[in-house]
């Protein structure tokens, strides 16, 4: 293991940089978020949560797929090169490398998707342990350990020192580059050990680590979906997208043109379960209300997506949707009216 | 609390109202709500501290269509917008018994944030008989903030304490005021175009299209709105160019422009913490400028600036001459 000291960051960044693209968490415009870093970022790593998360990093909010351009008669299709050159997503926590995880079972198994693989092969993954966990946060629930992250490297952020932990032969090798930017120590063990009995300690007591997932199971589909607890629990709901674009697992897309003066670019962008044209089809739309509408972005989290993937949910807990709704209203609500009303149907 | 409660109680068992609509208790300290509650014995959890700061006139829109009376609790600012939407035929005065509810200003939970409070899980009392020092209780210790400290800054612009339309009142307000609603537009309109330009694109590139700000919008009341059309190129989910998340808050403000109450709701959801409301806001003094002070949801008769003709109104070269 590795240390350096929090004073000396900018240096190590500076480094990497200077060969990869480099995405950490920035304040801009009052808001922390992932960006690129250049000379001039406000780098801002003691934020626990970045509004969205580091999702845009492998599947970007918008990207062009390829652009149709007409000459004359002539029609020129241009495909959108795939990512060809390595890069860092630095600091990204436990909840969000799940997310990364999610999004790789969707992404990444047959048909696979292109663009989405060659980022993930490019990307490496540095993880960083949450010193200070917040009451949104959930994540002990879906069994993840922020205190442990796992990632190409693990960071923990102890008094004015950042340990370095190198994971995977992709770690290795983004250790190797800055390694004249690290010092390598004894003490480390011990003093993330101690870091994480305190991040543990602190996560036992969040207000939501004991919530309970009994009834949410990939077998529960007709249980849940024919509950009357919908009626009345997505009431308060805009219909707005904010928890499906903060969240690090949402993965709906929709392709749409965009049409210019001699052609169109095709593009896709994030769509949201939350919108009244989700999933338009030519014969009309097939969740005509809110209610179903809202019903389907909690059954794919804790049903469709279990059922479809060994278990496993689509929610990692970040708490985003908690911070976020305009109407406070979040998975957390639907878990808990499901367990009020006695977990039946 | 538990006379908003005891009342809506009262007025549901005499059959006067068929269902009130309210904030309901979070499963935190602050986050209640906006609730329908159709029995008595729900209304236990109804709430009203200084977390409710959601604008509960848009869900009018959908109680006029229910049978029945909804009782429905507005805070002064909200009222505005109640008439707006009256006059705009958009919700029905008969089917509300409006009880207005005093305030004293609503709470930002950003800004308590802010202050390095965090892992938040109890805070003191924040209803209208609220100590003026909030304590709260954290995973990290007790930490305090003064119930100033934390106001939406809609409240440091407050339009007054007087609800404009209501069947009864209920609880005392403070005043919150303390700064000029147009300072923030002065100070915009001050700089040169290519700060202004800067500023705009400095925030408005946050903008992560949710529609947050359109759907919680009271003047936002189409049935269908351009944005989420399938017809057009008006795409409602990504911002495919630099300018097209400058066009939708543009297009929005135009859209909403003279009927705008400068209720703040845009600004308190936004999740990027984007400041929409300084484009309402700007709209409102140059429609005071041009066509005479005005404020929208003042009440339910007065025409509109921008729907009425008179011969005083400005010439449209007034936008050359003025720059």
């Amino acid at each position: 293991m590795y240390k350096i000291r929090k004073d000396d960051l900018s240096a190590l960044f500076r480094k990497i940089a200077g060969e990869k693209e480099l995405y950490l968490p920035q304040k801009i415009g009052g808001q922390t978020n992932y960006a690129v870093w250049d000379e001039d970022a406000e780098i801002d790593l003691n934020t626990l949560k970045t509004v969205k998360s580091a999702k845009d990093a492998f599947f970007p909010q918008f990207e062009t797929l390829y652009t149709c351009k007409k000459e004359g008669k002539k029609l020129q299709v241009e495909a959108e090169s795939l990512k060809e050159k390595d890069f860092v997503v630095f600091g990204m926590k436990a909840c969000d490398i799940q997310g990364v995880k999610v999004l790789d079972n969707v992404f990444l198994s047959e048909p696979v998707d292109s663009y989405y693989a060659a980022r993930r092969a490019h990307g490496i993954l540095v993880a960083m342990a949450c010193h200070e966990p917040e009451e949104s946060c959930f994540c002990k629930v879906f069994g993840l350990d922020a205190a442990d992250p796992s990632a190409d490297v693990a960071v923990w952020m102890i008094g004015e020192e950042l340990y370095w932990k190198p994971l995977t032969e992709k770690g290795e090798a983004l250790t190797a580059s800055v390694q004249e930017l690290l010092e390598e120590t004894e003490d480390a063990e011990k003093k993330v050990e101690e870091e994480q009995v305190q991040i543990r300690k602190i996560i036992d007591v969040l207000p939501y680590s004991n919530l309970s997932l009994e009834g949410w199971n990939g077998d529960a589909t007709k249980d849940r979906f024919d509950s009357p607890v919908w009626e009345t629990l997505y009431k308060p709901c805009l219909a707005c997208g904010t928890c499906t674009f903060v969240c690090p697992t949402c993965q709906c897309y929709d392709i749409k043109d965009y049409t210019t003066a001699n052609g169109i670019q095709r593009y896709r962008c994030w769509d949201s379960c939350m919108y009244s044209d989700f999933t338009m089809m030519a014969h009309g739309n097939n969740r005509n209300s809110q209610m179903q509408r809202f019903r389907q972005r909690f059954m794919h989290k804790l049903v469709y997506y279990p059922a479809n993937n060994n278990g496993m949910y689509s929610c990692t807990g970040c708490g985003r949707c908690v911070e976020k709704c305009p109407s406070s209203l979040n998975i957390v609500k639907v878990i808990k009216a499901f367990e009020e009303g006695g977990n039946k149907a | 609390m538990q006379e908003l409660i005891t009342r809506a109680k009262e007025l549901l068992s005499l059959g006067m109202v068929s269902r009130v609509l309210g904030w309901r208790a979070g499963d935190l300290s602050y986050n209640p709500e906006p609730a329908f509650f159709e029995k008595e014995e729900e209304l236990g959890k109804l709430v009203y501290d200084g977390f409710c700061g959601a604008n509960l006139s848009k869900y009018m829109i959908e109680a006029s269509a229910l049978p029945g009376k909804t009782l429905v609790f507005l805070k002064p600012c909200d009222t505005y917008s109640f008439n707006q939407l009256i006059k705009e035929h958009r919700v029905d005065r008969e089917k509300a018994y409006v009880i207005g509810v005093g305030c004293r200003g609503k709470l930002d939970i950003e800004k308590i944030k802010a202050q390095g409070i965090k892992g938040i899980t109890s805070v003191s009392d924040t209803g209208l008989n609220g100590e003026d020092e909030i304590k709260i209780q954290t995973i990290y210790g007790e930490k305090t903030c003064t119930y100033n400290s934390a106001l939406l800054s809609r409240c440091h612009v407050c339009k007054g304490k007087e609800h404009k339309i209501y069947d009864e009142l209920m609880g005392e307000s403070r005043e919150t005021k303390d700064a000029e609603r147009f300072d923030e537009v002065k100070t915009i309109e001050a700089m040169s175009s290519e700060e202004r330009f800067a500023f705009f694109q400095k925030e408005l590139s946050k903008c992560i299209r949710c529609n947050a700000c359109r759907n919680v919008c009271p003047a936002c009341s189409c049935r269908k709105c351009v944005f989420d059309s399938t017809k057009f190129d008006s795409a409602q989910k990504a911002n495919v160019d630099s300018f097209e998340e400058k066009m939708f808050h543009i297009i929005r403000a135009f859209h909403v422009a003279g009927r705008c109450t400068d209720c703040g709701e845009c600004s308190r959801v936004c999740p990027q913490g984007i400041p929409l409301h300084l484009f309402n806001r700007k709209f409102i003094k140059d429609i005071d400028e041009f066509y005479g002070e005005f404020q929208a949801g003042e009440d339910i008769e007065t025409k509109g600036p921008l729907t009425s003709y008179t011969f005083e109104d400005v010439e449209p070269g007034i936008v050359k001459e003025r720059g």
